[in-house]
């Protein structure tokens, strides 16, 4: 029996509206308790860590992480992965199919399980495919897919084209109340697109991607759901038209969830000025009203999740002519600061931010992490609110260097990190 | 605006000029001034003077090497420069680099690498990427040329255009303009909207709604989906190259329908101001976008012209910039002399 007290720490947890100074106390990598007095209570404690007023929160779990692994291991393994989450207080990262195989089978989940279990340090669900390789129609076997442990069904950033194709996975997936997590991009709408259609596309002469090509996916996948009645959620959205259609799905009680990158909530088209590579995402940065838009949808409700995004690529798959570099940016190191950052520049509630990265993709995915209750795993983040830093794409964690944050004032940085109560990063000397 | 003083301004030396242009490359027209456009175009009348003689070399340029690199085909732009440069006295070599070359992993970056360590002063590039240019010469210690970057810019077209007109028409501002065809792909109409809204001209975009999107406004032009309407008025029409690759499919029909609705003959002309001239970039499609009998129109076409100050301008524009880099690396030397002492 090994006990661990966390004492004089600004709880915060969500998913109990708490928002205290207190302790927590861990009994063999389990949370016991968390509240004012605690460390008063427990004798015989071998471990006691002084939080000094810094905040200690779930460890956050993100939805959306992209590795090289298998296939691309150069640009990022679930080990380096997972090393650059631990130190952004992210303790649980699912990630997404779109690999080399892509992840369509059972064997492939049972891969991806025992390489996190054998070499990464935080826990790692998989997704797995909704059609074998991503592109094509033929469904992959869901219910096998879902014994070996995958946590939820997706084309990573690839859309689902044919209605029917939809159509039919949700129905069958249905049957297991099996989640769905679709990328909405119409193929054909965005065709040759590099970036948001805007005037800047136009005087950059760089061919835009419509908000219609997110927004013309978007409406026929809800109309899906209340065919079907399948468990929904949107990978990521970047317009405000999406929000509008998601709040309007929400009033009518669509059983459907959503998602935005914390990188979609930071930068706007702008971004790309200059022909930033970097700043090159898929779904694609748009206008500044509708990053304020994704920012409302947040602080309202209407968007359920932040996600990381996180997309390691080399530096040469990024130093390219707009047009021709790869997509994505690497962030899950940067997710919780993002956050933090957002909470003091759009001034939005710092229990409910916490919500979208702890509570609320614990509840969608139906993991027993992202809380602070008695009885879970003692999935902790101890966090400095308030230091400000200078994000350095060469400082961080992760392989690939491409982040979209680069050169970015913040606030707030990880201190450390735990799973079930043990420390798996910590900053200067804090353990 | 030619003045005797201005003719001589190429057979000073670097230290008598008293240039405004003093950028390091020349990647778009998008951030030039009108003092800088004029400057340029003055330096090119001059040039045009010197092209005419049976001498047209100078030596302005002796001693430097000029690399063309061409990612694209190209054959009129690409000689052009060459000529230009040659008539300079500069060593030119072309690099003609096809697509396929690229793909065999060199990246574009790499390439420029490569290229300065052999020391080149001006580097004349065109590649079919939006921003690579700007790009490469992030990378390079020499001056870089922007010979056409995908749909963005292809400034030196812009200059010749303008001093095209200039020429005829003596002035630059108070004109009104049409610029007319495929605007959504074309580096041309940016760099020639930047260069006539900067010199004070008004310019009517038309065609149709696939090919000049409403936004395009927000450049700085008028837009027209119906021909007879964006020309009325105009005092220049200059007309667009339709390509290959979007004439076939999704951005229009057909080529009769384009033709009926948008090519230039003498019907369609008959809207625009009496006398109005012609412009076209080349390469045309003749019974595309304009009519055989407007393009070789001796007294309104100024196509062939066209041609005749596309080396001039260049002329013009490499020599500013080689100026400039003189200058640069003079103040570097300068620098690194003070530091050791």
């Amino acid at each position: 029996m090994s006990l661990i007290l966390f004492k004089n720490a600004r709880l915060l947890d969500p998913s109990q509206k708490l928002d205290q100074i207190g302790d927590l106390l861990v009994e063999d990598g389990i949370i016991v308790s968390a509240g004012p007095n605690i460390g008063s209570q427990a004798d015989k404690v071998e471990n006691i860590v002084d939080c000094e007023g810094l905040a200690l929160i779930p460890g956050l779990i993100d939805m959306q992480v992209y590795t090289g692994e298998p296939g691309d291991e150069h640009r990022e393994t679930l080990a380096t992965a997972s090393l650059a989450a631990a130190q952004g207080g992210v303790t649980t990262m699912i990630v997404m199919p779109n690999t080399r195989p892509v992840i369509d089978d059972a064997a492939l989940v049972d891969f991806i399980r025992r390489r996190a279990r054998d070499t990464a340090i935080i826990r790692i669900h998989p997704m797995a495919a909704i059609t074998k390789g991503c592109d094509s129609d033929q469904l992959t076997e869901l219910g096998l897919l879902m014994e070996a442990g995958a946590v939820a069904f997706s084309n990573g950033d690839q859309a689902v084209m044919n209605a029917l194709t939809m159509r039919r996975a949700m129905s069958y997936a249905a049957n297991f109340d099996a989640l769905i997590v679709h990328h909405p991009m119409d193929q054909d709408l965005a065709r040759a697109g590099v970036m948001h259609e805007s005037e800047l596309s136009m005087r950059l002469g760089l061919s835009g991607i419509p908000s219609a090509a997110e927004t013309v996916i978007l409406d026929r996948d809800l109309r899906l759901v209340e065919l079907t009645g399948a468990r929904y959620h949107v990978s990521q959205i970047s317009c405000s038209d999406s929000v509008a259609a998601l709040r309007s799905a929400r009033s009518r009680g669509l059983n459907v969830t959503s998602a935005v990158s914390a990188n979609h909530l930071m930068l706007n088209e702008n971004d790309v000025e200059n022909y930033r590579s970097f700043a090159k995402l898929n779904p694609p940065l748009r206008g500044e009203t509708d990053r304020m838009a994704l920012v409302d949808g947040l602080a309202d409700g209407t968007i359920d999740v932040v996600v990381s995004g996180h997309n390691p690529q080399d530096a040469d798959a990024k130093r390219q002519p707009f047009d021709q570099a790869a997509y994505g940016s690497i962030g899950i190191e940067t997710l919780l600061t993002s956050l933090i950052t957002l909470h003091q520049s759009e001034q939005l509630d710092l229990l409910n931010l916490l919500a979208t990265v702890t509570q609320h993709p614990a509840e969608i995915l139906g993991l027993n992490t992202g809380t602070l209750q008695a009885g879970r795993p003692a999935d902790l983040a101890l966090v400095d609110l308030g230091l400000p830093w200078v994000i350095d794409a060469d400082r961080l964690t992760s392989k690939s260097k491409n982040a979209a944050l680069d050169g970015r004032r913040v606030q707030g940085a990880v201190i450390a990190s735990y799973i079930g109560g043990k420390c798996i990063f910590a900053r200067d000397n804090i353990e | 605006m030619h003045s005797e003083s201005l003719y001589t301004i190429a057979l000073m030396t670097v230290e008598q000029r008293d240039s405004p242009f003093q950028n390091r490359h020349l990647l778009g027209i998008h951030g030039l001034s009108a003092p800088e456009i004029t400057y340029l175009l003055d330096l090119a009348d001059q040039y045009v003077a010197l092209s005419r003689q049976q001498n047209k070399k100078s030596d302005v340029l002796r001693g430097r090497t000029q690399i063309n690199l061409f990612f694209e085909s190209s054959t009129r732009t690409q000689s052009s420069f060459e000529l230009a440069g040659k008539r300079l006295g500069a060593d030119v070599m072309n690099m003609s680099i096809a697509a396929s070359a690229i793909n065999k992993g060199e990246t574009l970056i790499d390439t420029a690498v490569t290229l300065n360590a052999m020391n080149p002063d001006l580097l004349v590039v065109r590649h079919a990427s939006s921003g690579a240019v700007a790009l490469l010469a992030q990378k390079v210690s020499c001056a870089v040329l922007n010979a056409g970057d995908g749909s963005h810019e292809h400034p030196t077209q812009a200059l010749l255009d303008a001093l095209t007109i200039r020429r005829r028409l003596g002035k630059l501002d108070g004109l009104k303009v049409a610029i007319c065809g495929d605007f959504v792909h074309s580096r041309v109409a940016r760099s020639n909207i930047a260069l006539l809204n900067i010199m004070g001209s008004q310019v009517n975009l038309i065609g149709p709604k696939t090919l000049v999107p409403a936004s395009a406004a927000r450049l700085g032009g008028r837009v027209f989906h119906n021909m007879k309407d964006g020309l009325a008025g105009c005092d220049i029409v200059m007309m667009l190259r339709l390509q290959n690759e979007r004439m076939s499919g999704s951005f229009i029909p057909s080529l009769r329908e384009y033709y009926h609705l948008y090519g230039l003959n003498e019907d369609k002309l008959a809207y625009a101001k009496p006398g109005a001239l012609i412009m076209h970039p080349g390469p045309m499609n003749r019974g595309v976008e304009i009519d055989s009998t407007i393009a070789d129109h001796p007294d309104l076409s100024l196509i062939r012209e066209q041609v005749e100050m596309g080396v001039a301008v260049r002329m013009a524009v490499l020599d500013a910039l080689a100026a400039n880099l003189s200058k640069s690396r003079q103040q570097d030397a300068s620098l690194t002399e003070g530091g050791s002492l």
